[in-house]
């Protein structure tokens, strides 16, 4: 099928340029590997979390701050790469000359979401190399478990891409692109569970925050990372899976009908 | 599309941006392996026009067709015959002139060899370079070779010459000769009026929108503009006059002068004069700003 080989070729290429890129691109990849390494030499002092009231159990402050991390990694490598990326290619005039190629637009989202799906792969597993060996946090060994975080995953990157894709549409030029998106993705990361303890926030925010796929996908991420014990923390007392895949789910069809809508290879009538 | 329809067909093409008319009813229509040359001051309506044609705008009124179909409606079975080198390339600078070829041509079902490519613009010697670190018109360059990577039945070339020098321009007019040979149909918007004069079989004159004339390059602006030009010195003072019948002008400033008239020349007016004329008599009769 020419679209689908051409959607392969287009991974080849993103993936070809974005890690050409060099400082740029380090940022944001390396970002949660960063927030991580801070987060557990801040708090490596501070004993740990969930212990039981003699003092046994409980897990450390890395252990604690890697399901968070990992959504935000999900989150960011979506939304913020391609809707700054994006923006940017329709400001330089890269879109203009795709657009008047035989390219299929499908083609063309195959190769951002491929080139996603490949560096947010790496970031993940590079994140938990330094969670296990630089901060002695244990992994699951349960198969399950990472069946569990291997749909979340997939799932959560994929509708991402397609908001970040949908986003893309909101800036006016390439150069205010990251005034635009990078508001919208720190403010989530912060009510949504990823630097705070989403369980300790207050309920209206808790709310508002459950409208957006982040405060899903980091959910999805705890009952993957964090022992059983913590389930009864969170609301409902439950890890509510069903409804992390039902909410993202949501997301990804608002996403696809946003992009359907607003996305165009040029504004006809700048 | 019926054997006998012109690649390009316009018909009293209008577009409006607002209350601003940016054309206003443009005809014309381009033959098989025609080079049309678009000629006319900025912001006269050229890369409107061809921006219309190439699908990118949508026009207010009038009709088009392109290769026979709406260029409003184009898919991607139309794009694949065309050949777009639009006004200013925007360049992903993180790969090579032979990687950025290779991947476009695999997007056309029946592409040029990209090597062949490469050397027809002339980048032989940059084709491993980084896009990103090429000049401003090597890059043109790249432009012009990602238009024809495709074997285009159509070539768009929107002031395709911009940032080069005069060798590189020889250069690719030599270029532009050659897909002619092929049988390539060409619309090309241009400042440089030997440009349209040296590559283009018919032009035409676009002046606030509209068409002004149009015809081949040594038929362009009717017979009073092929009027020749008697220019000589007399005092230091360089004089000029237009006249059908040079030989009796010079004849008379010969027996005024009593012998030879210094620095006396007779020409032809060349493209550019009937372009200024064409261009200029609009603004003066026009009586109201552009």
């Amino acid at each position: 099928m020419r679209t689908l080989d051409l959607g392969w070729s287009r991974i080849r290429y993103e993936l070809k340029t974005y890690f050409r890129q060099g400082d740029s691109v380090f940022f944001t990849f390396l970002f949660p590997i960063l927030m991580l390494s801070v987060f557990a030499v801040a708090f490596s002092t501070s004993g740990k979390i969930g212990a039981a009231p003699d003092g046994s159990g409980g897990i450390s402050f890395a252990a604690f701050y890697v399901p968070g991390m990992v959504a935000a990694g999900m989150l960011l490598s979506g939304v913020q790469n391609l809707g700054v990326d994006i923006a940017g290619e329709k400001g330089d005039g890269t879109l203009k000359r795709l657009g008047g190629t035989p390219l299929p637009v499908f083609s063309y989202f195959m190769g951002k979401i491929g080139m996603v799906l490949v560096s947010a792969i790496l970031q993940v597993a590079l994140l938990l190399l330094v969670a296990r060996f630089g901060f002695d946090v244990a992994l699951p060994t349960e198969p399950g478990k990472w069946f569990t975080f291997a749909w979340i995953f997939l799932f959560g990157v994929v509708t991402s891409c397609v908001l970040g894709i949908a986003l893309s549409a909101l800036p006016r030029t390439g150069k205010s692109a990251t005034a635009v998106v990078i508001p919208i993705v720190l403010l989530l990361q912060f009510i949504s569970g990823v630097y705070l303890n989403f369980n300790q926030l207050p309920a209206w925010l808790q709310n508002i925050a459950s409208v957006f796929p982040l405060k899903w996908m980091a959910q999805g991420m705890r009952s993957v990372f964090l022992p059983a014990s913590f389930e009864t923390a969170e609301r409902g007392g439950a890890w509510n899976l069903g409804l992390v895949a039902l909410v993202m789910g949501l997301w990804l069809v608002v996403g696809l009908i946003l992009c359907r809508l607003t996305f165009r290879w040029i504004r006809k009538d700048s | 599309m019926r054997a006998a329809d012109p690649p390009v067909r316009v018909r009293d093409l209008t577009k409006a941006y607002g209350a601003l008319t940016a054309l206003g009813g443009v005809s014309f229509d381009i033959e098989e392996g025609e080079t049309f040359g678009l000629l006319g001051p900025n912001g006269a309506g050229k890369s409107t026009t061809i921006e219309i044609l190439e699908g990118y705008r949508n026009r207010s009124g009038g009709s088009a067709s392109v290769l026979g179909v709406d260029p409003q409606h184009g898919g991607t079975g139309w794009k694949a015959q065309l050949g777009i080198v639009l006004q200013s390339g925007g360049e992903s600078a993180n790969v090579s002139v032979v990687e950025q070829l290779t991947h476009f041509a695999r997007y056309y079902p029946n592409p040029r060899n990209v090597g062949e490519v490469i050397e027809a613009v002339g980048l032989a010697d940059k084709a491993r370079t980084r896009i990103g670190k090429l000049s401003g018109g090597q890059r043109r360059r790249v432009d012009v070779a990602l238009g024809i990577i495709g074997r285009p039945r159509l070539l768009f070339l929107d002031e395709p010459t911009t940032g080069f020098d005069p060798e590189a321009r020889r250069q690719f007019w030599g270029l532009i000769d050659r897909l002619k040979g092929e049988g390539t149909t060409i619309l090309l918007t241009t400042h440089y009026l030997d440009e349209a004069a040296a590559l283009s079989d018919r032009v035409g004159v676009i002046v606030d929108g509209r068409l002004v004339d149009i015809g081949p390059v040594d038929e362009i602006g009717g017979d009073a503009a092929k009027v020749p030009l008697v220019r000589w010195r007399e005092a230091g003072v360089v004089r000029s006059e237009r006249t059908r019948a040079p030989a009796a002008l010079a004849a008379r400033l010969f027996a005024e002068a009593g012998g030879e008239v210094d620095g006396l020349e007779i020409t032809r007016p060349s493209l550019e004069d009937i372009y200024l004329d064409l261009v200029g008599a609009r603004d003066d009769g026009s009586g109201e700003a552009a």
